[in-house]
């Protein structure tokens, strides 16, 4: 009596433990069904991806588990010759200016939001909250209609753009709030030394933002990265990112499984490293970024 | 959470306002606003907290501005203010105007645009969906993401799970969409989905059929076809056996059967065997069992009397039957027509009528990992001394569930919904991917439908800004909530 009391744990029966022990064994079985669940399908493409066509047609990808001598790389073979290299690099020659640009220009506003002062600030600010949750397809035709008098349809220049523009709103909201942390002792003793305002931002403020850039970078990478509709209506075939180039073989899907198959496990590789290695800043931008 | 990144910046936000005014105004000589006194800034919460924090320490300078000129914020506003103008806010304003004309922009139609997207039999199908898709998929999304959280907080391997459970977040919807279109392929052995139900299903019903099995169709038969079943056209009474010589087994089903052989009755048994009368490399005798004659194994036979069945055998491997214990008589030997129904040919996911549950799929599949994150987190920040009370007080883990855990998570699970419900208006990719070119209308969500009427061979760009307006509108509340709890988490 005593003893349990002091000790803080309540009493328990030897049935309470028995029925804790196999409640939670019980959850532990569930979690791991639903685990397995979660990753069958992406095992399933992976496993696809490394057989042939004939023996995709003929068995389950499954039945290739237990004899792993089916297993070839030739439907990646086939598709590095066929051409899909060139929107592997479309899709990093879109994706990684995308990022640069809106890191760079959502930081300067975010710094101007967080930090100066003019009239309208804070009306300006709720107006970009507001644009958070615009769909982009309100700005397609418009967009599509300016890009063609200005000729940049069809062109990377013009999907980057858009993204661009599109992914402004979530960065400024992000960063903005990020800076807003930032003491105001730093800033106060570099504006002291007589620092300008764009070296107080390049060199104070935004260095200490490095997590808040790192979380934005990431999602921002993802997005762009793994967009299909802004490629589908911007790109032409030449400038199309791999999601195009995947999209566009959907059509006979049951024959085309030998390149849609690798097609979307290399489009998804690249993500995949990146989600593992700064997961942390992944979900720390998605929960700054919830309200989207 | 919005808190966590929210939280800590109201009060440097505030000092920005009323603090650094020391140090600058003695450093910067000179922004015309330097000396003046200045009203507030319009942000009238940031301006009045800054007034408060700042009154009992500097009275006399919280109103004098400090930093930069207004005027530079405007270049450190322009790049962006320029992208967000022209590529976001103009589009909105000409989309309005454009969708008030028809398909080329020449003749002025009126609301014509929306009255077709209220009209059009494609159109409402559209939004039929995107009704069922807001109703289930947050819920469930949400709902999922839930019970994730809660049954992994005491799990050791709990990081493992979450990174499993949360990893398509990483993948493209393209690629999900590759992945589910072979996730759902109908063929039992191809697709995944399929082949477990089967397995599953095969567990408690081991119902083998001989869809193609039937009876050679001649006189000196000893059975026939009748109604989908086969009969023996003589009666049989006990102690006689009865033969079932079939046809037209596919070779593969039976590869591995064992061989035939006749029945034996015995005293007061009726008997028989069920076979493919068909010598493989010819030879053999029709309507005899040869020796290398394949039994049917599991063929469900009955015999009935005076159109009522009596009993009910099955067969062997070697495809004999019996009956015991009948009364004296004759009986028809029946097979039901049960035997040669076609095996389960997996259940159709991407036909028209379960392609948006299966598409709903998917999508849960991508998004409860966020919502569990988001959740697990709102979980982990709730006192454990609130559940400990309660626990202490009696109260069961359900009633602490629901009456302390599920409340003090409400803001967080609002958030999760509200998210989802957004994602689910726009959703596009997974539709557009998943559903193959033949029950896409029926699939058809509104953002896939303004692709396709606008760019997608539709060639209307009327219809098509009248439906992205729409959509603005459908995600309209969302804005205003959105900027609500801004300003509330501000003040």
């Amino acid at each position: 009596m005593t003893t349990s009391t002091t000790l803080g744990a309540p009493p328990r029966s030897v049935a309470g433990r028995v029925v804790d022990r196999i409640g939670g064994g019980l959850v532990q079985a569930v979690l791991v069904l639903i685990g397995v669940f979660w990753l069958v399908p992406t095992l399933g493409l992976f496993v696809v991806s490394l057989r042939e066509e004939t023996a995709n047609n003929s068995t389950g990808w499954w039945t290739a588990l237990t004899k792993p001598a089916e297993f070839t790389l030739k439907s990646y073979s086939d598709l590095l010759a066929s051409g899909f290299t060139a929107s592997f690099w479309n899709t990093v020659f879109i994706t990684v200016p995308t990022t640069l640009l809106v890191i760079g220009i959502a930081a300067m506003a975010a710094y101007a939001f967080a930090w100066m002062e003019f009239p309208g600030r804070d009306a300006l600010f709720l107006v970009v909250v507001g644009l958070l949750v615009v769909p982009i397809q309100i700005a397609l035709i418009p967009v599509a209609k300016l890009y063609g008098t200005v000729g940049i349809f069809g062109s990377i220049a013009g999907v980057v753009l858009f993204h661009v523009a599109f992914g402004l709103p979530f960065a400024i909201f992000l960063l903005r709030n990020f800076f807003a942390g930032i003491p105001s002792s730093l800033l106060e003793a570099a504006r002291m030394d007589g620092a300008g305002e764009w070296k107080i931002f390049s060199t104070v403020v935004f260095p200490l933002a490095k997590p808040a850039v790192a979380s934005l970078g990431i999602f921002q990478f993802l997005w762009v990265w793994n967009d299909l509709l802004v490629a589908l209506v911007f790109a032409n075939t030449e400038n199309q990112p791999m999601t195009k180039a995947l999209q566009s073989q959907m059509r006979q899907f049951g024959t085309n499984v030998d390149i849609l198959a690798p097609g979307a496990f290399l489009s998804l590789i690249i993500p995949l490293i990146l989600f593992f290695a700064f997961q942390r800043y992944f979900v720390q931008g998605m929960m700054a970024g919830s309200v989207k | 959470m919005t808190n966590r990144l929210d939280g800590p910046q109201d009060p440097p936000g505030d000092t920005a306002g009323g603090s650094s005014p020391g140090p600058n105004d003695t450093l910067r000589p000179a922004p015309d606003a330097g000396p003046e006194v200045r009203t507030p800034p319009p942000g009238a919460p940031t301006g009045d907290t800054s007034a408060e924090d700042a009154a009992p320490v500097k009275p006399a300078k919280k109103a004098t501005r400090l930093g930069p000129p207004p005027s530079m914020a405007i270049w450190f506003l322009l790049p962006g203010a320029l992208l967000l103008g022209v590529m976001v806010i103009y589009p909105i304003i000409y989309s309005i105007f454009r969708s008030l004309y028809d398909a080329n922009g020449d003749g002025f139609v009126g609301a014509g645009n929306y009255a077709t997207i209220f009209s059009d039999s494609a159109t409402l199908i559209t939004i039929r969906n995107n009704l069922i898709w807001v109703v289930v998929a947050p819920l469930l999304v949400t709902a999922m993401g839930l019970i994730f959280a809660v049954l992994t907080e005491r799990i050791r391997w709990a990081t493992a799970f979450k990174l499993i459970v949360f990893m398509p977040m990483a993948v493209s919807l393209m690629a999900s969409g590759v992945i589910f279109r072979l996730v759902y392929e109908q063929a039992p052995d191809r697709g995944v989905a399929n082949a477990v139900i089967t397995s599953v299903s095969g567990l408690f019903d081991s119902d083998q059929g001989y869809p193609d099995a039937r009876p050679r169709e001649n006189d000196q038969a000893p059975v026939a076809a009748s109604q989908g079943a086969v009969v023996s056209k003589q009666p049989a009474a006990p102690g006689r056996a009865v033969l079932v010589p079939l046809v037209g087994v596919k070779p593969g089903s039976i590869a591995s059967a064992a061989p035939a052989k006749a029945a034996q009755p015995g005293p007061g048994e009726l008997a028989g065997t069920v076979w493919v009368d068909f010598t493989q490399g010819g030879g053999g005798a029709v309507n005899q069992v040869d020796p290398t004659e394949k039994g049917l194994v599991g063929v469900t036979v009955e015999a009935v009397r005076n159109g009522a069945v009596q009993a009910t055998a099955r067969t062997e491997a070697d495809g004999t039957f019996r009956f015991t214990g009948l009364a004296p008589g004759d009986y028809q030997v029946r097979l039901p027509s049960s035997n040669f129904q076609a095996p389960f040919n997996g259940i159709s996911w991407l036909g028209p009528t379960l392609i948006t549950p299966a598409i709903i799929g998917a999508f849960i599949w991508v998004w409860a990992g966020f919502a569990m994150v988001l959740i697990a987190a709102g979980l982990a920040a709730i006192p454990r001394d609130a559940l400990e009370a309660a626990r202490i007080d009696g109260a069961t883990e359900w009633q602490v569930f629901r009456k302390i855990t599920v409340p003090l998570l409400a803001p967080v699970l609002l958030v999760v919904f509200v998210t989802m419900i957004i994602n689910t208006l726009k959703v596009f990719d997974l539709v557009f991917v998943i559903a193959p070119g033949s029950v896409q209308p029926q699939a058809n969500v509104i953002a896939l439908e303004m692709w396709r009427v606008s760019f997608g061979g539709g060639g209307n760009q009327g219809l098509g800004s009248a439906l992205s307006i729409f959509l603005l509108v459908l995600v309209l509340p969302f804005m205003v909530l959105n900027i609500r709890r801004f300003r509330r988490d501000n003040q």
